[in-house]
């Protein structure tokens, strides 16, 4: 049995001798790897006529840094330090993902303090992520002004990480058994006067941008996804959810203290452009329920249930663990061998998954189309190459 | 379906699929790479199980024993149960049939092993590399590998 291999080549050159009958000519072009719309180095090679998509290709690699390689000769509680650079908008997320599988592996046991630490701090994290998000997505449209409101607002947040992580982007925060160390005594204070701010400011986003009639035209009914292609391509998050599939692991099987809070989860119906932006908006309000729910009953206790010093060895055993960043779902696999470092680490991660069904939904439609349906897909790179 | 149910519904319909035990955090089958597709047909199509999304799809180098292990996390957004699919492939031949005509994000999962481990799938729609360059040489995820440029830490 023999397996072809092809290279990038194949797809793009003419086959020798190959003459075009047609009165139009089809040409290849490449949208990145340096394109302000691509948000970081993703390369799109487009099979274009005119300025009709005739065919999208990622292509990947601009920034692979080999993370699971890394990993594999990293100890466990090094390996949270690397998946802070997969999402770095989602990087408690990650933090916790990791965490989360180890600790069930190697039977780590952590307190209801370190739970409500760590469900705020994901929905902080849910919020300055889709506030950047929203940002961006103004921008990518042409409209400067949401751009500088989203940074504006999202430092609210990362002012409030760095207080008590000393960290803005890259946080190292949740690690098995706990976290890195305590919140800070301002944080339950400066959090609730984030959420002042920001509930009217989520209005001013509808006033903005979510009623604007050019911004409707160019989402709305654009670059549709059907429910049945949403799973085929393995997409998860707000993109999965606009297509109407209700899928949010904090509602399914919940983690942290996602079991004792009340929130809606945000669907679409039609999984257009314009629905994958709706629900991002809608889900910032819940994140904001969910916190408000929670800031005022952190219970006491320590942040640590483990001693740092004690190298985590699990059983040996294959292990998988996931939940819900602000992109949709990280899964973490973990073979240990018994020893100090997994034998293998696999990261599933949101965006790689999310970022195929644009081979589908951008056929047919103009490149400036593309850059909005690409952005409302919300892909964050580094995640993508690992 | 709770675990056992599943498992043995599983086994009914699949004769050739063995129920790994032992080191699997959820309900783990291990099947011989020939009748990978149309287990996964089965796994797909057949009401009971609905496995209709591929979570992940990743390999292990068992260098010891000479085996590339593939591992398929399968669930169901129907009845929200898991399934774990193991194949393993001799590591001196590692071709193994494409699962991509079933759940269509297999073709980049697949193009991802292929890139970092070598492995090889038969009737893939556009077999490439996915994050190396067309003319690299080896697959670094391998437990063997080396390169000129790579710390090591022996």
């Amino acid at each position: 049995m023999s397996v072809k291999v092809k290279t990038l080549d194949d797809l793009t050159l003419p086959p020798p001798g190959a003459d075009s009958p047609l009165s139009t000519q089809e040409y290849f072009i490449n949208m990145g790897p340096q394109h302000p719309a691509t948000h970081g180095v993703l390369r799109l090679l487009l099979r274009l006529d005119g300025e009709n998509v005739r065919e999208v290709i990622p292509v990947l690699g601009y920034i692979h840094r080999g993370i699971e390689k890394i990993g594999e000769n990293s100890s466990y509680r090094q390996t949270i330090h690397l998946v802070d650079r997969l999402d770095y908008l989602s990087a408690l997320m990650n933090n916790w993902v990791v965490s989360m599988v180890v600790e069930r592996a190697a039977g780590i046991e952590t307190n209801d303090r370190i739970e409500y630490i760590r469900t705020i701090m994901a929905e902080l994290q849910r919020l300055q992520s889709h506030t950047l998000w929203w940002g961006v997505i103004g921008m990518d449209l042409g409209a400067f002004t949401p751009f500088l409101y989203g940074f504006r607002d999202r430092e609210y947040a990362t002012d409030i990480f760095e207080e008590t992580i000393g960290a803005r982007l890259t946080m190292n925060y949740i690690q098995p058994g706990g976290l890195m160390n305590d919140i800070h005594p301002n944080f339950v204070k400066r959090t609730k006067e984030f959420l002042e701010y920001l509930k009217p400011k989520i209005d001013e986003y509808d006033e903005l941008v979510s009623g604007n009639a050019i911004i409707q035209k160019r989402l709305v009914n654009i670059g549709i996804l059907s429910a049945e292609d949403a799973i085929s391509f393995g997409t998860t998050g707000p993109v999965l959810r606009a297509s109407g599939v209700p899928y949010d692991l904090r509602k399914i099987e919940p983690y942290g203290v996602y079991g004792k809070v009340e929130f809606d989860v945000a669907v679409g119906q039609a999984g257009d452009s314009w629905d994958r932006y709706i629900v991002r908006v809608m889900e910032m309000r819940e994140s904001v329920k969910i916190i408000e729910q929670l800031i005022d009953n952190i219970p006491e206790g320590d942040y640590m249930t483990v001693k740092v010093a004690k190298a985590i060895k699990p059983p040996e055993g294959r292990y998988y663990g996931h939940l819900e960043t602000a992109r949709g779902v990280i899964g973490c696999f973990i073979v240990s061998d018994g020893k100090d470092k997994p034998y293998r680490f696999h990261l599933r991660t949101p965006n790689f998954n999310n970022l195929w069904c644009l081979t589908k939904i951008a056929k047919g439609w103009k490149i400036a189309d593309l850059v909005a349906i690409a952005s409302s897909l919300d892909i964050v790179i580094p995640d993508i190459d690992r | 379906m709770e675990k056992a149910a599943l498992l043995e519904t599983i086994t009914a319909l699949i004769p050739n699929a063995k129920v790994i035990e032992e080191g699997v955090d959820r309900p783990a089958i291990e099947l011989p790479p020939a009748h990978l597709p149309e287990a996964a047909k089965l796994l797909h199509d057949t009401d009971d199980f609905a496995f209709d999304m591929l979570c992940a799809h990743t390999a292990i180098d068992r260098i010891d024993d000479g085996k590339f292990e593939l591992i398929y996390q399968l669930y169901s957004t129907k009845f929200h149960h898991y399934l774990m699919l193991s194949v393993k492939v001799d590591r001196e031949h590692p071709v193994v049939p494409s699962v991509s005509s079933v759940w269509r994000i297999a073709q980049w999962h697949e193009r991802e092993v292929y890139d970092l481990f070598g492995v090889l799938y038969d009737n893939h729609p556009d077999l490439r590399r996915l994050f190396l360059e067309d003319d690299w040489q080896g697959h670094p995820l391998r437990k063997d590998y080396r390169d000129d440029f790579m710390l090591t830490m022996e």
